[in-house]
């Protein structure tokens, strides 16, 4: 048991944490709050509470920019990359230590060589492809190349969990005359639940998140997922800061409520392999 | 290997190899050959034949100076991500594994800004920086002082790093603060009974056993650095200032696809391959040493 006193250090610590808390909390309070703002207002006292509430720069956001058309196609965007990234990864994984074959230790190494590869390398080629194939401006033009880019990193991380995972449940159900893709899909996907949200995690939030691909893929404005819409709003209304506030405001909102509900889930998926190296 | 037959290996592998081969070996290896071609559109159309260059885009780069500029520039924010991501979340996960409440709240808080897109964070510190009314300038003018351009050339770099380095913090806090709990209390009693104070602690026990996971974290952040684009791309497009916050992938971007230079923007992207490749090695060559 220690001796209960004042301790300066601990107290010290706490002050610095804290105040590196508020550095993370308020430029987001700060963003939320002036979003309830006139412009003008925003302008003058952005410190202060809202002398009236309003929710003007929302009905301008929702009535003239099509957010809900961009919640839309990033849904649809992100949803599918996550799919297809859990599928494609556990299948190759499940292959990759399933099974002995020529070649395996080459493909093994191609796949951790693929993470040295920045998008910036790839995107000029295959934006050559999705031109040519009449993909562009299209949500599949974003999809595939999401999908690509996430999997070398979500194989790797579901072949270093199911390397552990005992064969015996696998052995007597193949035994017993199952094929092998009954197993995949009765046995290893069911085990595989944990690492499988773990990929499902990085791969949603990396492609929800990201500009670049969008950029390339999609430059009709009907058709912008929401990182794309919001550039696009900053570029045009960059000066109506109670309008800007309001599009960040709707842009954050969503994943502060799922972060609020799978915050241990999503800090795990988003450091996954990072600590195994 | 429990498996006799081979053939469903096929279906388990081909669709993700595919994959992988359409979307990214062999794009990449496009792209390399695309660096020594003369590009006259992103599809090579009849009558309009691409002309072989052989070197010509790399000597390019030799007197671009907007090369040198995104090159320096990007070391510059691989050094600051070690020092500030890293030291910072150091630091943080230090003091927070030697407090007893409040753990859980300040991982759940300092790691929320990486959840958020890079879009959006760029887009509020862009309220912050704004010259007419921006919160910056609101708070100098409560105490009386002269509004500043934050994005003006002597200051567009720094002020664009700050939200990047920011932000990403809480994930190397989170990595660290991980490390730290696999040491052992009984090594830190130990040391206290020999009359090792807390601080010395830090140095003598802590630095030393988390040198694989730090080294990891050195690797993950250098590299990251190479990859920005989305936040200095919203907050400063196309390198304003005069190109002066250029980073290796908005000038390639800008490039490639504001320009329409594909054949330029390719050799940049070998560029950022190469650079990547070389300073991860590096990273890995000191951290071996050391340990």
């Amino acid at each position: 048991m220690k001796k209960k006193k004042f301790n300066v250090g601990i107290t010290v610590i706490y002050i610095v944490l804290i105040l590196w808390a508020l550095t993370t909390i308020f430029p987001f309070v700060w963003v939320i709050l002036n979003s309830f703002k006139p412009s003008a207002e925003v302008l003058t006292s952005s410190f202060s509470l809202p002398k009236e509430f309003t929710l003007m720069n929302y009905e301008n956001a929702f009535g003239n920019m099509n957010v809900l058309n961009a919640y839309k196609n990033s849904s649809v965007i992100s949803g599918s990359v996550t799919v297809g990234v859990m599928f494609f990864s556990s299948m190759m994984a499940f292959a990759l230590t399933r099974y002995d074959f020529k070649g395996k230790k080459i493909l093994k190494s191609l796949i951790v060589a693929s993470l040295m590869f920045p998008v910036f390398s790839t995107i000029i080629p295959v934006f050559q492809m999705i031109v040519r194939m009449n993909l562009a401006n299209k949500n599949i033009a974003v999809i595939l190349p999401q999908i690509a880019g996430n999997l070398s990193f979500a194989t790797i991380v579901m072949m270093g969990f199911l390397s552990s995972v005992p064969i015996e449940m696998e052995e007597a159900a193949y035994m017993e005359g199952a094929s092998p893709f009954q197993v995949f899909a009765k046995i290893i996907v069911p085990i595989c639940k944990a690492s499988l949200s773990t990929v499902a995690i990085f791969s949603f939030l990396w492609s929800y998140n990201d500009l670049f691909v969008q950029k390339i893929m999609i430059s009709d404005n009907m058709k912008f997922p929401v990182s794309t819409l919001l550039e696009d709003i900053s570029s045009k209304y960059g000066t109506d800061f109670g309008l800007m506030a309001a599009s960040v405001t709707i842009i954050l909102v969503p994943v502060l409520v799922v972060y609020c509900f799978l915050q241990k889930n999503i800090i795990k998926g988003l450091t996954a392999g990072a600590v195994k190296g | 290997m429990l498996y006799k037959k081979k053939w469903p290996l096929l279906v388990f592998l081909v669709p993700g190899i595919l994959f992988m081969l359409v979307f990214l070996y062999i794009p990449f290896l496009n792209n390399i050959k695309n660096s020594f071609y003369d590009m006259t559109g992103i599809v090579e159309l009849p009558g309009m034949n691409w002309k072989f260059l052989g070197l010509d885009n790399y000597k390019k780069m030799l007197s671009d100076v907007n090369v040198r500029i995104a090159i320096l520039n990007s070391v510059k924010m691989m050094v600051l991500t070690v020092v500030f991501e890293v030291g910072i979340g150091f630091v943080l996960a230090v003091m927070v594994s030697n407090i007893k409440k409040g753990q859980q709240f300040f991982r759940t808080v300092y790691f929320f800004p990486i959840v958020i897109s890079a879009t959006a964070i760029g887009l509020m510190f862009k309220l912050f920086y704004n010259y007419n009314g921006g919160m910056l300038n609101q708070i100098l003018e409560a105490f009386g002082k002269e509004p500043v351009n934050w994005l003006k050339p002597e200051l567009a770099l720094l002020m664009v790093c700050v939200p990047t380095l920011w932000s990403y913090v809480g994930f190397y806090f989170v990595i660290l603060l991980t490390g730290l709990s696999d040491i052992s209390d009984d090594i830190y009693e130990a040391a206290s009974i020999d009359g090792c104070t807390k601080f010395k602690q830090v140095f003598y026990i802590t630095l030393p056993m988390m040198k694989t996971v730090i080294g990891t974290c050195v690797t993950l952040a250098v590299t990251g650095a190479l990859k920005v684009f989305d936040l200095p791309w919203v907050m400063v497009p196309n390198g304003a200032p005069q190109g002066l916050t250029h980073f290796m992938g908005t000038y390639m971007y800008q490039t490639a696809f504001a320009m329409n230079n594909y054949d330029y923007g390719s050799t940049i992207a070998v560029v950022i391959v190469i650079l990547g490749i070389v300073v991860a090695k590096a990273v890995d060559f000191i951290t071996k040493e050391r340990s």
